[in-house]
């Protein structure tokens, strides 16, 4: 600005002080209906689920009672809520490693592939485009114990079919399967834009070394200078399984006896279903609460990308 | 690949022989290969099944030794079912009306919040940028229990807006582009000014073009999340005119309580289509959209 102001046919050119004001006005006018917005739907939301919280609100009711920390109290010995969390834990913990250890697979092996690279990643890619409602009763007609091709072929040779989602052990698993369907492709385009960022003489120097075998290539190269993205893929993959809901709502709505119940299922039944507001408010927070931990480590990760 | 080694003026000592080399090469291709044509079977199996499945009759999709191909072909009574039991158009309709107008208002509030944050001094907005911040933290599930209260109260339930409204506003793609300004050279908004453009017309004239690949990525990332959300419409919506398609497949499989798969199938297939056709077109865009939204 005070560069502009130093030529001298720029005369027109607005006085450093209005174009201050220019700035200031025009920021508040842009930013302001985005800060509205945000009040109306984040801000104020969330104001309002803290104080639904210590409430006993029903909708419909008449009245309504401050109950402090009751809510959060009755759902720590409520053991409903106690199972989906435990749920939600184990479809994390199968589809975690799941879609992000074949994620990284695919990646490696299509990252050196040059005519059959875009066709795989087109095939791999498709399940996250596709409609995941559509999708999972698909999956819940191709598992089905007797009419689908999944135990058809288990049967052909010669095993007993799998009751896949009838039978409470297998049904997260199965849930899980899914999960993991639905991400390896994700997780792999994520992959492969870390790969490309590898540089390619490394992998020269490393071979000049020595280092010939792939295995070798990997632990060495690959691994270490992927470790951003992959932990970034991990926290990711965390946050999306920790959201899991579409196809428990789709295909086992909980069951069979709550064995597939899981966190957002479990807050959509008591706030929308049975419009117990406040103890739906007090699950809503604490699922907040882990959605922040896995945050709170998404931006330490992005902090240490940042150093790399 | 097995040129460079061949190229080289020495031999390469641990290479026995050239024929060896090319063996171990075979090798590896084929268990690459091997892995990869596996993993693909294991994703496109429901694909596959769905579209077989829509065009079977219901006499061969409920007898007990399936086949991979129909004999009898039964895709007009089942795409006819499917068609004429719900509005599956409409639903297909109703997820373009509610991702258009998402996306519209998005990419409207989002670009000059985004340029006034990238570009702009004025008050408050250090505060502003960590409200933004901390808004992508959250997800749609934590303030949707107000905001259908909300919505009931003003009895607005079972209306496009109460589907579109929690996504007005994306803190995400305010993010996104105010990444993608920040980038933007000052020099080019100074001279600008000096030809006596105001900021309006310097965002949507100027620098907006410039940032069409952050709009375009992020349009595939808002389209995709919203024509396959379930959680929200789910709560606001009832009524099936309005249902956006993973919520008209819900009523669709409720509504033959699991029986007829044939036409099942064939409402997945109508209602995954439309996605599916779009990424098939332009998968480069989809893919290098997702990879941009996704590491952020």
């Amino acid at each position: 600005m005070t560069s502009a102001a130093a030529i001298p046919y720029v005369a027109q050119a607005p006085h450093p002080d209005r174009q201050r004001m220019i700035e200031r006005v025009a920021g508040i006018g842009f930013a302001f209906p985005a800060f509205l917005l945000l009040l109306l739907t984040n801000v104020v939301p969330l104001l309002v689920l803290l104080y639904l919280s210590f409430t006993d609100f029903k909708l419909g009711a008449l009245e309504s009672h401050f109950l402090g920390l009751d809510n959060f109290r009755k759902a720590l010995g409520d053991p409903v809520f106690r199972r989906s969390l435990a749920n939600t834990f184990v479809y994390v913990a199968i589809v975690l490693p799941g879609a992000v250890g074949l994620g990284l697979l695919v990646a490696v092996l299509l990252h050196k592939r040059k005519r059959t690279r875009s066709f795989y990643e087109v095939i791999y890619f498709l399940p996250v485009t596709s409609t995941l409602i559509a999708m999972a009763t698909v999956w819940q007609f191709i598992l089905h114990p007797r009419l689908g091709p999944v135990n058809g072929v288990l049967r052909a040779m010669g095993f007993d079919a799998i009751p896949f989602l009838s039978e409470p052990a297998y049904v997260l698993p199965t849930l899980a399967a899914i999960g993991i369907w639905q991400l390896v492709g994700f997780n792999m385009v994520l992959f492969l834009a870390g790969l490309s960022a590898i540089p390619r003489d490394l992998y020269e120097a490393a071979e000049i070394d020595g280092c010939r075998s792939g295995i070798d290539r990997f632990v060495t190269i690959t691994w270490p200078l992927l470790g951003p993205t992959t932990m970034f893929v991990i926290v990711t993959t965390s946050i999306t399984a920790f959201k899991v809901f579409d196809t428990v709502a789709v295909m086992t709505r909980g069951g069979p006896m709550g064995s597939s119940e899981v966190l957002l299922y479990a807050i959509y039944l008591e706030g929308y279903q049975y419009f117990h507001m406040g103890y739906a408010a007090a699950l809503t927070l604490i699922f907040l609460a882990f959605v922040l931990l896995f945050s709170i480590l998404q931006t330490f990760v992005l902090e240490r990308r940042v150093h790399y | 690949m097995a040129a460079p080694a061949s190229a080289l003026p020495l031999p390469a000592v641990r290479h026995t022989t050239p024929a060896g080399a090319l063996a171990r090469r075979a090798l590896s291709l084929v268990v690459v290969h091997g892995i990869l044509i596996a993993g693909a079977i294991f994703i496109l199996l429901p694909f596959v099944w769905m579209l077989i499945t829509s065009i079977k009759s219901p006499s061969e999709i409920f007898a007990v030794d399936f086949s991979l191909w129909p004999k009898h072909f039964s895709a007009v009574e089942n795409y006819g079912r499917a068609l004429s039991k719900v509005p599956l158009l409409r639903f297909a309709l109703n997820g373009v009306i509610v991702c258009a107008g998402i996306l519209l208002v998005q990419v409207l509030v989002a670009v000059p919040c985004a340029y006034a944050l990238a570009k702009l001094r004025f008050p408050g907005r250090a505060a502003l940028l960590a409200l933004v911040l901390m808004g992508l933290c959250i997800p749609i599930q934590v303030p949707a229990l107000p905001l259908y209260m909300g919505l009931a109260e003003l009895g607005l339930l079972n209306t496009y807006f109460a589907i579109m409204m929690p996504f007005f506003l994306s803190v995400f793609a305010i993010f996104l582009f105010r990444q993608f300004f920040k980038s933007y050279p000052d020099e080019i908004i100074h001279a600008a000014r000096l030809d006596g453009m105001s900021e309006f017309e310097i965002v949507w004239v100027i620098v907006v073009p410039s940032a069409w690949p952050a709009i375009a990525a992020f349009a595939v990332f808002s389209i995709v999340a919203h024509w396959n959300d379930l959680y929200w419409p789910l709560i606001v919506i009832s009524d099936t005119n309005l249902a956006t398609p993973p919520l008209g497949m819900m009523f669709f499989a409720d509504a033959e309580t699991g029986s007829n798969y044939g036409a099942l199938t064939a409402a997945a297939t109508v209602l995954t289509a439309p996605l599916v056709i779009a990424f098939l077109i332009a998968r480069r865009r989809f893919i290098d959209g997702i990879t941009m939204t996704g590491i952020k």
